[in-house]
């Protein structure tokens, strides 16, 4: 597995495929950076946690940077997986691969890691970046509890990045066209991304309550309230509030722990999603026939 | 003929949508010999050898290389077997020596090792001068010798090589056989399916003819062409102007003839041995005009032939 995940690596490394997102995640932090430039200075308030105001603060046209990682993961993901099994079957080395010593789990899961490498590797850089050239504008140090809450961001960046590789692994095994698999992961992002949380979701909901469930079937959803909790603690509570209740909401950021517990659900909601899409790749590809054609 | 058996199958079956591809299969193959398995396309060549390798499962029966059961112990028949699949496929944007490093890699063999061996492989299949140049722009006949470098790599106890001169021009399918010819001088079993005779004449030491997944013919080449001689070595067409049931007769009183039979004006003769010209003077000495005679020699080809028309 090793060998293969080397391997995997080395390809994505050098591929054309992996620069042009090194560009787009670039431009995308740049441009987050350019709306904190611009709004951030009304968006600080007294509740404090000034640095994570970088990542939040979008501009007068330019959305956030939280905004700009949420549209990309998922297309990340989705290049680093779409044709993980199709292309090797098409292009006969699947078979040559199989009939040496190896396991066929092995080789999912040495091309599921490399893909979570290299996007680990992508988002730290971009968050690093940002935090680096942030600090030169601000001029405000992160606090401990800022440079926690980004660090968990991150890992949640990565499970919800995890998600969508696992997905594509998942249509490249299903299908052998390479263009039926990028277009069958591109469906469901679109579809989960925007159709369901705007459109359906609300359309079927007869409550609040209800629409509130039913957008967490969505990982894109999850993945937005884990963010939102992480990155603005000020926000107490992802359900419903009565006025009753609010009454008695004292106006004061969450502590760590509690923005930590209030997302756990999401977060292991967006690991199980991804276990599923892993486990259905097992299934299909152990039982799967490995012929040239 | 005591040899040990390295392959060997009983019963293997295997159905696609209830389609039988390979029927009832007793396969024995012994070591360090070069077996040809023959057939038309679609005979079940391919899937009995992936079967082999326990990349398919078989619908029922048992497959089992070196005494292990190919469906059950799959890695550990992976780990004699090497495998020249019939469309081989290489990472284009890697060189040859890296293509082959990552496969050596896959059989765990030490890197200090494998340096070596890839040198070696390189030289036996003739591209060592082309070791470092990236796979997309070798030639189909490079990447079939390539792909037996491929094979040769990991040492193999047994190599399974599907069609492995389907798409090389006459000097290379000679250069492919040459280096199969040699393989089992150093104690490597060698498989290959093919629909080509000729091909499998010239390197097979046994074959097996499968047809619609059946084993029809399985031997020695020596023994399969006594066999196929069985029934008369040579056939002799006669064409007289008007045939006679007397000179059916008077043949057939020839020793050495076993079979007459007449069409129109052809009298088609099996006989054992070449015997034109007593029938041609039986033919003079009956008064009846000889107009043509023609000899055609059995050779494994029409037993081939034959099971190729079936199909």
């Amino acid at each position: 597995m090793i060998t293969i995940l080397r391997k995997e690596l080395a390809d994505y490394f050098t591929s054309i495929r992996c620069f042009i997102l090194f560009l787009l995640v670039l431009l995308a932090s740049t441009g987050g950076l350019y709306a904190a430039y611009q709004g951030i200075r009304g968006a600080v308030s007294e509740t404090g946690f000034v640095f994570l105001k970088l990542f939040t603060t979008s501009g007068e046209v330019m959305p956030s940077l939280v905004s700009f990682i949420a549209l990309f993961v998922p297309i990340i993901g989705i290049v680093l997986g779409f044709d993980a099994i199709n292309s090797e079957r098409s292009s006969g080395t699947l078979n040559r691969i199989l009939s040496q010593p190896v396991y066929r789990d092995s080789v999912i899961n040495g091309k599921f890691l490399a893909g979570m490498v290299t996007l680990s590797i992508m988002m730290a850089a971009t968050m690093l970046i940002v935090s680096g050239y942030g600090l030169r504008m601000i001029g405000v140090p992160p606090t401990a509890e800022e440079i926690i809450r980004l660090f968990i961001y991150l890992v949640s960046i990565i499970i919800y990045g995890a998600f969508w590789i696992g997905l594509a692994i998942l249509f490249s095994i299903l299908f052998r066209k390479i263009a039926v698999s990028l277009l069958a992961s591109i469906a469901v992002w679109l579809f989960f991304g925007f159709f369901y949380t705007l459109m359906i979701a609300p359309a079927v909901a007869t409550s609040a309550e209800m629409y509130l469930m039913l957008i967490r079937f969505s990982p894109s959803a999850l993945f937005d309230q884990a963010t939102t909790v992480l990155l603005l603690p000020i926000v107490r509570s992802l359900g419903m509030i009565t006025q009753a209740q609010a009454a008695y909401m004292i106006p004061n950021p969450l502590s760590l722990t509690q923005s930590v517990l209030l997302i756990w659900p999401h977060l292991t909601a967006l690991i199980s999603l991804t276990a599923i899409c892993f486990a259905i790749s097992y299934v299909v590809f152990m039982r799967q026939e490995i012929r040239a054609t | 003929m005591d040899k040990k058996i390295i392959v060997e199958t009983q019963d293997l079956t295997k159905k696609y949508n209830g389609v039988t591809v390979v029927d009832h299969l007793d396969l024995h193959i012994a070591e360090n010999e070069v077996f040809g398995l023959l057939g038309p396309n679609g005979a079940g060549k391919t899937t009995t050898i992936l079967m082999l390798l326990g990349l398919t499962e078989p619908t029922s029966g048992i497959a089992r290389v070196h005494g292990f059961n190919s469906t059950r112990e799959p890695l550990k028949v992976k780990r004699l077997a090497g495998y020249l699949p019939e469309k081989v496929g290489f990472y284009d944007n890697l060189t040859a020596r890296e293509n082959l490093k990552f496969i050596a890699q896959l059989n765990n063999i030490s890197d200090a090792e494998s340096h070596s061996q890839i040198e070696q492989v390189l030289e036996a299949v003739g591209i060592a001068d082309r070791a470092d140049v990236t796979v997309d722009k070798f030639s189909r006949g490079m990447k079939q010798r390539l792909g037996i470098a491929d094979v040769l790599i990991k040492k193999p106890k047994i190599a399974f090589l599907d069609e492995p001169t389907a798409g090389l021009d006459p000097e290379g399918i000679n250069q492919v056989l040459d280096l199969l010819a040699n393989l089992s001088q150093t104690e490597t079993t060698v498989v290959l399916s093919s629909h080509r005779l000729y091909e499998v004449q010239r390197v097979c030491h046994s074959i097996g003819i499968l047809s619609k997944g059946k084993l029809v013919v399985e031997g020695s080449l020596d023994s399969l062409g006594r066999e196929a001689f069985a029934e008369g070595r040579y056939r002799i067409e006669v064409e007289t102007a008007e045939p006679s049931p007397q000179l059916i007769d008077i043949i057939n009183k020839i020793s050495g003839v076993r079979k007459v039979e007449s069409k129109g004006n052809l009298l088609q003769i099996s006989t054992d041995s070449d015997l034109r010209a007593k029938i041609a003077k039986a033919v003079v000495q009956s008064n009846v005009s000889l107009i043509q005679m023609k000899v055609q020699e059995f050779s494994l080809d029409d037993v081939y032939m034959r099971y190729f028309h079936e199909v």
